[in-house]
């Protein structure tokens, strides 16, 4: 492991992320202080998703998508039941698309809020962790309140919903919004006037708009490097072309801009989600459907990471023969390759995880100590810890 | 010695926590139980960074190829005694990727486990009844 | 019809277009042609890569790059058949990083050899507990006992 001028090591960071709580494996191979390299091992969460669709009904298949990733298990069903309809060309009952939206939409808020609690702790701001995470509670009781599960909402089926919103849950829903709207105001003030976190983030794994392009990344972490790109403006589907809001693109591409994206995205959808309300149409919220004739379907939505994308096959039987599974973290942590190369190790951890990486969903389809451990998650972890005091003592 | 030990135990279980092919849902609830609504702090229950320093193993997700030796070491790096506690039902019985080429769990398969708590994911009420009764079982 | 499908249409006489709806193209294309058309779409057009599907059908290995045109919200699928007894196709990942990842997948779990892949080992499965010559994804692959089998 060395080259002739300097010596390079290798750090493992993983299975276990300092900041992610799932099994990922990264080789970050080192010069001093200086990344040079990345190496990605992946597999530790693969479980054959696509293996086991050709196996269900289309009926089951949202049930099996679902489990792809906990935090997306809305954007998953969604696509996968717009491959089926697209295959089978019927449009669900207008009703149905609302409360699509609104669900996927409410999904999108706590993702968001999930990750700025996991940033703020990585970077050493704890409080902001427990404050995202305790207003992304909110988020999961109206969940509860409509659909009788915290996750796993099950919400899509192909042809419609399975679980309306009652006139009584409106209310609700609006209350819930209203608090989250003013804390998210809060914490996103805090967050970003705070000098101490601008200057941690600020010009740290920077991804450039021709490398967001050459890697085909999705979601906040294309659209934080200025490329203008939303699924659900570029493809319309549910009811997205009925109520108005916003595409948040910047241009800088570092963290700070990933952050940003995130916090300002958070208030389009409860923008949308309030347009949504306004508009509920009445009307039934699924439909018969009664055989899904032989063809292919493409199904796709805006996930929170990005673009989700789903393809079935089907020979007219009541199972699909093949169902690909695209999740945005797939081409997203690609990216991270060149995003870390170059930086500092206190900063590469941050920047891998800058694009709310999800493993679950890319593998569908990892920091064990292994023999050459020389920093573990919990070093990496201090380490950026310790840069955010010495920039909290520089600015004092 | 070994009294003093469960007397430990019992009194705050350190945890740590194993995610092995999971869908993310059950180790986010997990996380869950330490953010302000659960704070099971409280109770002197403690998240550890390393095995090496766990009484307990909150263990998550089926168990595929690549992960089964990660999670064969992790358990012998932990010091006995120590609860293995299966959250979620893929931990407890593969859920609905039994019949996938790559899951080779569920856990009690390869390791001793002395409470399940099923649910897809269980509610945090449900995760901390679970580990009481575990632990008031010792 | 779409202006990026005129200039394929005129650029690549051979191609066979099936239009499923006005937003889902499919395009058959003969295998040698599969680098020439895919540059086409993403450095003239523009077009992102969304991913690639790898099927296993009758007639052989079907190969799909599903490539989205974000400014009109089309996706234009250009489908190649590789035969089973040479199941050989170009690379994109020489030149394209994003095909790289997606390219190892089909490669380990269909066992399409893609020509000019700068590094095609497994991506997804254990190196220590898996047979080289697994193919999940194939049609004749056993399905059956998976959990239990160990
Ligand atoms: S039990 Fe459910 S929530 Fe938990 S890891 Fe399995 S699929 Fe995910």
């Amino acid at each position: 492991m060395s080259d002739e001028t300097k010596v390079r090591r290798i750090v493992p960071i993983g299975p276990y992320h300092p900041l992610q709580e799932e099994p990922e494996f990264f080789k970050l191979v080192v010069e001093g202080e200086t990344v040079v390299d990345l190496e990605i091992n992946l597999g530790y969460n693969h479980r054959g998703h696509e293996f086991i669709s050709p196996e269900l009904t289309y009926d089951q298949v949202p049930f099996l998508v679902e489990r792809i990733c906990g935090i997306c298990s809305n954007s998953h069903p969604l696509a996968a039941v717009l491959a089926i309809e697209d295959c089978a060309g019927i449009k669900p009952p207008p009703r149905a698309n609302f409360i699509r939206t609104i669900i996927h939409e409410l999904e999108r808020i706590h993702s968001h809020l999930l990750w700025v609690g996991l940033a703020g702790h990585f970077i050493g701001y704890n409080t902001v962790w427990m404050w995202a995470w305790r207003y992304r509670e909110h988020i999961l009781q109206v969940f509860e309140m409509i659909t009788g599960n915290r996750n796993h909402y099950a919400a899509n089926k192909p042809g419609g919903v399975r679980w309306d919103i009652k006139p009584e849950h409106v209310p609700e829903i609006r209350a819930a919004l209203d608090l989250v709207e003013k804390k998210t105001m809060m914490l996103t003030k805090a967050v970003l006037d705070d000098p101490v976190i601008r200057a941690r983030l600020e010009g740290v794994g920077i991804l450039t708009k021709e490398q967001a392009i050459a890697w085909s990344v999705v979601g906040p972490t294309a659209r934080a490097s200025g490329v203008d790109i939303d699924v659900r403006r570029d493809d319309p589907h549910c009811a997205y072309d009925q109520v108005p809001w916003n595409v948040i693109v910047l241009s800088e591409g570092d963290v700070f801009a990933k952050a940003k994206v995130r916090l300002l995205e958070i208030f389009e959808s409860i923008k949308i989600i309030r347009g949504c309300l306004d508009k509920l149409p009445d009307g039934p919220i699924d439909m018969r459907i009664d055989e899904i004739p032989s063809g292919e379907g493409i199904g796709r939505t805006e996930a929170p990471r990005g673009e989700v994308f789903h393809y079935i096959r089907s020979d007219g039987t009541n199972r699909p023969i093949r169902h690909k599974i695209r999740a945005p973290s797939y081409m997203n942590i690609a990216s991270n390759v060149v995003a870390v190369r170059g930086g500092s190790i206190a900063d590469a951890a941050l920047t891998l995880a800058a694009v709310d990486p999800c493993y679950c969903c890319t593998e569908r389809m990892a920091a064990f100590e292994d023999g050459m451990l020389k920093y573990t998650g919990k070093d990496l972890l201090r380490l950026s810890w310790e840069k955010t005091e010495k920039i909290r003592e520089r600015l004092k | 010695m070994k009294d003093l030990r469960l007397w430990g135990l019992k009194k705050s279980p350190w945890v740590y926590h194993v995610a092995a092919a999971s869908c993310n849902n059950c180790d986010i609830e997990i996380l869950e139980l330490l953010t302000p609504r659960y704070d099971v702090e409280r109770f002197g229950v403690v998240l550890v960074g390393s095995p090496r320093h766990a009484d307990a193993l909150l263990v998550t997700g089926v168990i595929n190829r690549k992960s089964l030796p990660r999670v064969l070491e992790v358990y012998e790096q932990t010091p006995k005694p120590c609860l293995v506690i299966a959250i979620g039902t893929c931990a407890c019985n593969n859920h609905i990727f039994r019949n996938s080429y790559n899951a080779v769990g569920p856990y009690d398969k390869h390791i001793p486990v002395h409470a399940y708590i099923p649910g897809c994911p269980p509610k945090p009420e449900a995760m901390i009844l679970g580990i009481v009764k575990a632990l008031s079982k010792l | 019809m779409s202006s990026s499908l005129q200039l394929l249409r005129e650029r690549f006489p051979q191609i066979e277009v099936m239009e499923k709806n006005p937003r889902r193209l499919y395009i058959r294309i003969p295998r040698e042609q599969l680098t020439a058309t895919a540059r086409f779409l993403h450095e003239e057009r523009g077009m992102r890569l969304s991913i690639c599907t790898g099927i296993d059908t009758r007639e052989g290995f079907e190969v799909l790059y599903h490539f989205s045109e974000d400014s009109t919200g089309i996706i234009y699928t250009l489908k190649v058949l590789v035969p089973k007894d040479d199941p050989k196709v170009e690379s994109l990942g020489s030149w394209f990083p994003a095909a790289q990842w997606i390219e190892r997948e089909m490669h380990e779990l269909l066992g399409i050899d893609f020509v000019g892949h700068p590094n095609l080992i497994p991506l997804l499965t254990s190196d220590t507990d898996w047979e080289p010559d697994r193919r999940p994804l194939r049609r004749d692959y056993e399905r059956r006992n998976e959990a239990h089998e160990r």
